[in-house]
């Protein structure tokens, strides 16, 4: 088989985050005592200190905070030109994910993008994003 | 009791092993080799080393690295987390044990095979769970492994905002290797490098290019602190520390706090400006020389601007006007640097700092040098440190 992308280790603070992802469904995390919301995930609420919380589903739609395009080294499991998005999320939690169906000439600050799922050929899923207008 | 580190404590001994591309020996022997070259820089025996600080990232223990060199009992030891964020960190640890009677003469190590050992940036994973890996998981699932990979959205968002060009981290770069065209001890020594060969080298993480990053490297550095007033009977002339400090803020990752509103500044770097001026008295108008953290070229130009050389988004300007070459305001990195003498994970930048107070460095420059201002790993929980003559 292929070599993979490297796998997030699933503990109690992060794992309900990719169970969801499995399920095609991009997460975030909310006290259930404050409301605020936040990522990445933490086992306590950093304005109120609740340990209460829950996952609301996000509506995918974001726009983007910064990039980079990763050409060199090129490890195993992932594919080059790699484009890394830091997406303002329209909730108001920022992520960093993938760009996908773009060119490195065509990714720029503040364009808007939606989340859509991927799945590897060993059947890992992970949020990713493409640009709105080609969704 | 003090109730401050200011005049404290002072460098008397740096020790350093050759820097290279592939060592042929343990990690353990360049750091017992490094601290032995400390504390004959300072005329110290091995035997009155009393206490040893490092990084968490040093595989050679305290207690390892004290058998080898024959020290004496130890009455304190402790390692810094962070990377090169700890580096300035080594040392405030050995102010506050020398300041407090805790020891007597601390040396503070780093000593690593960066380049023919484990090398940055090859990812982890596995079945452990901890709260460090899971912070890691959120970059490296998706392919960020290198950190020039997390230091590339920092730098794009900067140099966007502020119009910061290609050209302008070539000229840190440039600057640097002038440096390091002096120093036999630099990777870049007897390497020239033209704008052209900067513009036209590989694209690693966009908008950073190969030029843009330190340097791997096998070597050890080592550093010798003890009292103020025990400096004063050793062989070299003392670097006291007017100043020293940690710092960590709100929203703070390792490499990666990309969460915090603005992200277009170092909030770490001006808490450590704000923190290191008031316990030395002074501010940027009397900092001579830096040595400023660079593991990457553009780290070079926001610091400018946190440790208040110039305001926000000016940085490329000081730039431009030459301020970091030996003839500058402010001639930074004189040996090279990270990026062109060696990454010794900042240590190899505090030893030099200390060399610019003593004013034998191979960029030395022709005005009196009385405070050199020295910082740890950015991005990073990191530190700054003012250096001074005695």
């Amino acid at each position: 088989m292929d070599a993979t992308r490297i796998k997030p280790p699933l503990g109690p603070d992060n794992r309900w985050w990719w169970d969801m992802a499995n399920e095609n469904k991009l997460g975030i995390q909310r006290c259930t005592d404050c409301n605020t919301l936040r990522h990445p995930p933490r086992p306590m609420c950093g304005e109120c200190r609740s340990l209460e919380w829950d996952a609301v589903e996000a509506s995918g739609h974001g726009t983007i905070c910064s990039y980079t395009v990763l050409t060199h080294p090129r490890f195993p499991g992932y594919d080059y030109p790699l484009i890394i998005v830091l997406v303002d999320l329209a909730e108001g939690t920022r992520l960093t994910s993938q760009l996908v169906d773009c060119t490195p000439e065509e990714v720029d600050f503040n364009l808007p993008v939606v989340m859509t799922i991927q799945q590897d050929a060993d059947g890992f899923k992970l949020p990713v994003f493409q640009l709105s207008e080609r969704a | 009791m003090p109730v401050s580190l200011k005049n404290e404590a002072a460098i008397v001994g740096i020790g350093m092993t050759e820097f290279s591309k592939a060592s042929g020996v343990s990690e353990l022997s360049l750091a017992a080799q490094c601290v032995v070259a400390a504390c004959d820089d300072a005329g110290l025996q091995t035997s009155e080393i009393d206490g040893l600080v490092s990084y968490t990232l040093d595989s050679s223990d305290e207690i390892e690295v004290a058998r080898a060199v024959g020290a004496g009992d130890l009455s304190f030891f402790s390692k810094v987390n962070y990377g090169g964020g700890a580096a300035v960190g080594t040392i405030a640890q050995a102010a506050m044990a020398v300041a407090t009677g805790q020891a007597s003469n601390v040396v503070c190590y780093r000593a690593m095979n960066g380049r023919s050992g484990k090398r940055m940036g090859q990812g982890i994973s596995g079945d452990i769970i901890t709260s460090d890996l899971v912070h890691w998981s959120w970059y490296m699932t998706y392919g960020m492994l290198i950190p020039g990979s997390w230091i590339a959205i920092i730098a794009n968002k900067y140099m966007h905002r502020y119009g910061v060009t290609r050209e302008d981290l070539g000229r840190v770069a440039i600057s640097q290797r002038n440096h390091a065209l002096r120093n036999p001890r630099a990777w870049g020594y007897g390497k020239a490098l033209t704008m052209e060969q900067y513009l036209a080298s590989e694209p690693i993480a966009f908008p950073l290019c190969l030029y843009d990053f330190c340097q791997e490297t096998d070597g050890g550095v080592a550093i010798l602190v003890t009292s103020a007033e025990r400096a004063r009977d050793l062989r070299c002339k003392p670097a006291v520390i007017r100043g020293v400090t940690q710092a960590a803020t709100g929203g703070q990752e390792q490499m990666t706090s990309f969460y915090r509103d603005e992200l277009e500044s170092l909030p770490e770097m001006e808490m450590a400006a704000r923190r290191v001026y008031a316990q030395a008295g002074l501010g940027p108008e009397d900092i001579d020389a830096a040595c400023l953290y660079d593991a990457f070229t553009s780290e070079v130009i926001m610091q400018l601007e946190s440790f208040g050389f110039c305001d926000r988004g000016e940085g490329k300007e000081l730039v431009r006007e030459g301020a970091l070459d030996i003839g500058g305001r402010l001639p930074n990195n004189t040996h090279g640097g990270l990026i062109s003498e060696a990454y010794v994970h900042g240590m190899n930048n505090i030893a030099e700092g200390v060399r610019l107070i003593r004013g034998d460095s191979t960029g030395q420059p022709d005005k009196n040098v009385e405070h050199v201002l020295v910082s740890s790993g950015v991005g990073v929980p990191t530190g700054a440190i003012i250096l001074g003559k005695d």
